[in-house]
């Protein structure tokens, strides 16, 4: 995975709340069995018509938005399937940072273990960095993880949260897996404390 | 690890897998039900292949295939569409290689994943069950930590039977007195969405109480906490009681005799203690319930079947009010129009939220003596091969067939638009699923979800239709 520092780059504006996994991804682009290539049909509906021709006022249709790095959005973003095909999606297209107001929670975990940071910030917040995304080139925004902050064009500094594991996962592009597994002794113990607190629990065999 | 606090159900479970609490609040937290599909899982398996990790523990991880498969009766044989047949037969390579326990398609054991947990009893009461599928809350009905996750997850448990997670918040949602006639699970469960939100539950595990919920059936009570989801909750819980454990009681996987007694007298500790608090409460009056259907694009946007579809114009929020239009252009309706006028093109009945035998015998009972409209294509996808071989000893194979309906084989079937079971662009669905967002029954397809009797109601008149006409 690889470790997110900071990152200056185009914002694209998508003003809309409950951008689910479904429009992110929808589920016809599921059937791969890799992590890769998704991007072409990142928020598939919204870019394509019907006969699969971009749309082209659609934000990632335009220029500089092609080449956005970083997405805000309103409400409930990522709501819906627990796809992580959503994530990738994102990342594949070149996204690795998307700003909304809340995210729903299995999108917001996804995100974590990809190596892409969603940042909350409050809907007013977002509407101002929706107003400067919308003077695309010339208004880069600046995300710097360490220091938990979003620069505007205009130098203003907002500042975010985020929880600490997670911010050194993500500095470091570390695998959470090869982290557990040096917890193992402590996953053995607890297997024979449950084994004999609860022996009727029945091993799955067919 | 108790101080004598009162605990929630969510809390006693979650404090009890908890392997290690890291600085931050983050925990290592034990699963004990891992189940696996084809769509969600080879990358995580090919994550453990690339290095060089094994399954931790197979004896407490089953796979199926659910998603992609075909409905009709030949697919054993042969899967057409080249990406799905790719996804079964890598699912099938992976459980050879890692020796995980399978349902393959030709076993009558075969189903949608949260159909088959709870019916095969590999879900029992405190556990924690995971699977890489937001549905997974489903598991919660039978007392269960039951929640989704991504890939990157299914692999860390794959590898560790571990999570790192954060608790959740707890809401309580209760609902008093009884139901009215004419009404469901569904109905119930589509009017809390109604009242909390999509996002209302985001961050919690909600609990399901009151008088309204101790009354329902195993099976309404999984249609309630499957689609927690939709509420924005991660996962949905109602406590175990003699209704859960005399469902539990002979199935398969469940512990019997000695055994079964003994985890019986454990599972009777799981209940919220007295003056556990809650993060939030919501309170709803069940004799307010009725009859429901969706006329937007997400599950909130939900009105009675009497009710009418709203106008945006008398909405406040502009943000809202945008998105309402843009739902009602998607979906073809005016503002005004009565539900009940909203003529359907095709019905399905089934998924993870209604494919039970319930739900089934529901929908046997308003379609018996009746025939589907005129122009209608109606279907039945049975949620496991369990469930359609007791349908079908029931007779309601025949009822069905001799109505008008399809009758397929087991599978998530017109949920998603992942298999051969589609909507075309512009049609329009009577639809006893979970998922109403554009294009989830298939690009351009509208969807109306509603309880199984009525989505038989519709088959029968082609519209839209109050069930409790039918009596
Ligand atoms: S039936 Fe629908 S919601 Fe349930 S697991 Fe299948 S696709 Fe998902």
């Amino acid at each position: 995975m690889k470790p997110f520092t900071t990152l200056t780059a185009i914002a694209a504006p998508l003003p809309l709340a409950n951008v689910d996994t479904d429009k992110l991804i929808p589920s016809r682009f599921l059937k791969t069995i890799k992590r890769s290539g998704l991007g072409k049909n990142l928020l598939d509906p919204l870019r394509f018509d019907a006969d699969g021709r971009e749309i082209p006022d659609f934000v990632l249709n335009r220029e500089p938005y092609r080449r956005a790095e970083i997405l805000i959005a309103f409400e409930n973003f990522g709501c819906g399937s627990s796809r992580e095909h959503a994530p990738w999606a994102l990342l594949d297209f070149g996204i690795t940072c998307v700003i909304a107001p809340d995210f729903a929670d299995i999108f917001y975990n996804n995100c974590f273990k990809n190596g892409i940071l969603p940042i909350a910030l409050p809907r007013v917040v977002c509407e101002q960095l929706m107003q400067d995304a919308a003077m695309g080139e010339n208004a880069r925004l600046t995300v710097d993880l360490q220091r938990q902050i979003v620069v505007r064009p205009n130098g203003e500094e907002i500042s975010f949260d985020i929880d600490p594991f997670r911010k050194h996962l993500l500095l470091n592009g570390l695998d959470d897996i090869g982290q557990t597994m040096q917890r193992a002794p402590a996953i053995d113990a607890f297997e024979a404390r449950e084994r004999a607190l609860l022996p009727w629990m029945p091993p799955i065999t067919v | 690890m108790t101080d004598g606090t009162p605990r929630t159900l969510f809390d006693k479970i979650w404090d009890a897998h908890v392997v290690e609490r890291m600085e931050d609040g983050t925990c290592l937290v034990y699963i004990d039900r891992h189940l696996v599909h084809e769509v969600t899982s080879p990358q995580a398996f090919e994550g453990l292949r690339q290095s060089g990790r094994r399954v931790r523990r197979p004896d407490a991880t089953i796979a199926v295939v659910d998603h992609n498969v075909p409905t009709d009766a030949d697919r054993a044989v042969r899967i057409r569409e080249e990406d799905s047949r790719i996804q079964v037969e890598t699912l099938e390579a992976n459980v050879r290689e890692f020796g995980v326990p399978y349902f393959p398609i030709a076993d009558v054991r075969q189903g949608i994943v949260h159909i088959i947990g709870p019916e095969q009893g590999i879900s029992l009461p405190g556990m924690t069950i995971v699977c890489g599928d937001s549905h997974t809350s489903t598991h919660g009905a039978v007392g269960a930590l039951a929640f989704g996750i991504g890939t990157s997850e299914v692999e860390h448990v794959l590898a560790t039977q571990t999570l790192l997670q954060r608790p959740a918040k707890n809401m309580l949602v209760r609902v008093e007195g009884a139901l009215p006639f004419g009404t469901s699970a569904k109905d119930m469960m589509l009017a809390i969405i109604g009242h909390i939100g999509t996002a209302g539950g985001n961050g919690h595990v909600i609990e399901y109480a009151g008088e309204a919920v101790r009354a329902l059936d195993m099976a309404g009570r999984m249609t309630i906490c499957n689609m927690s989801i939709e509420a924005g909750a991660r996962a949905g819980l109602i406590a175990p009681d003699d209704t859960t454990f005399n469902w539990i009681r002979g199935r398969p996987f469940a512990p019997s005799g000695e055994a079964f007694d003994r985890a019986v007298e454990y599972w009777r500790t799981l209940s919220s203690d007295p003056g556990a608090l809650y993060d939030h409460t919501a309170v709803l009056q069940a004799a307010d319930i009725a009859p429901m259907v969706t006329w937007g694009t997400s599950p909130e946007a939900v009105t009675t079947i009497t009710g009418a579809v709203p106008n945006p114009d008398e909405v406040a929020d502009e943000a809202r009010r945008a998105q309402m239009r843009r739902m009602l252009d998607y979906m073809a309706l005016a503002p005004g129009q009565k539900m009940e006028e909203i003529a359907i093109d095709a019905v399905f009945i089934g998924s993870c939220t209604n494919g039970r035998l319930e739900d089934i015998r529901a929908a046997a009972k308003v379609v018996a003596g009746r025939h589907v409209a005129s122009g209608v294509r109606a279907m039945v996808v049975p949620g496991s091969g369990v469930v359609k071989q007791q349908a079908e000893a029931e007779g309601l194979d025949q009822l069905f067939k001799e109505a008008g309906f399809e009758w397929r084989e087991a599978g998530c079937s017109m949920c998603l638009g992942m298999n051969p079971d589609k909507l075309r662009p512009g049609e329009r669905c009577a639809s006893t699923s979970n998922r109403n967002f554009e294009g989830r029954q298939g690009p351009g397809g509208r969807t109306h979800l509603l309880s199984p009797a009525m989505a038989a109601a519709a088959a029968v008149t082609g519209r839209l239709t109050d069930v409790r006409q039918f009596g």
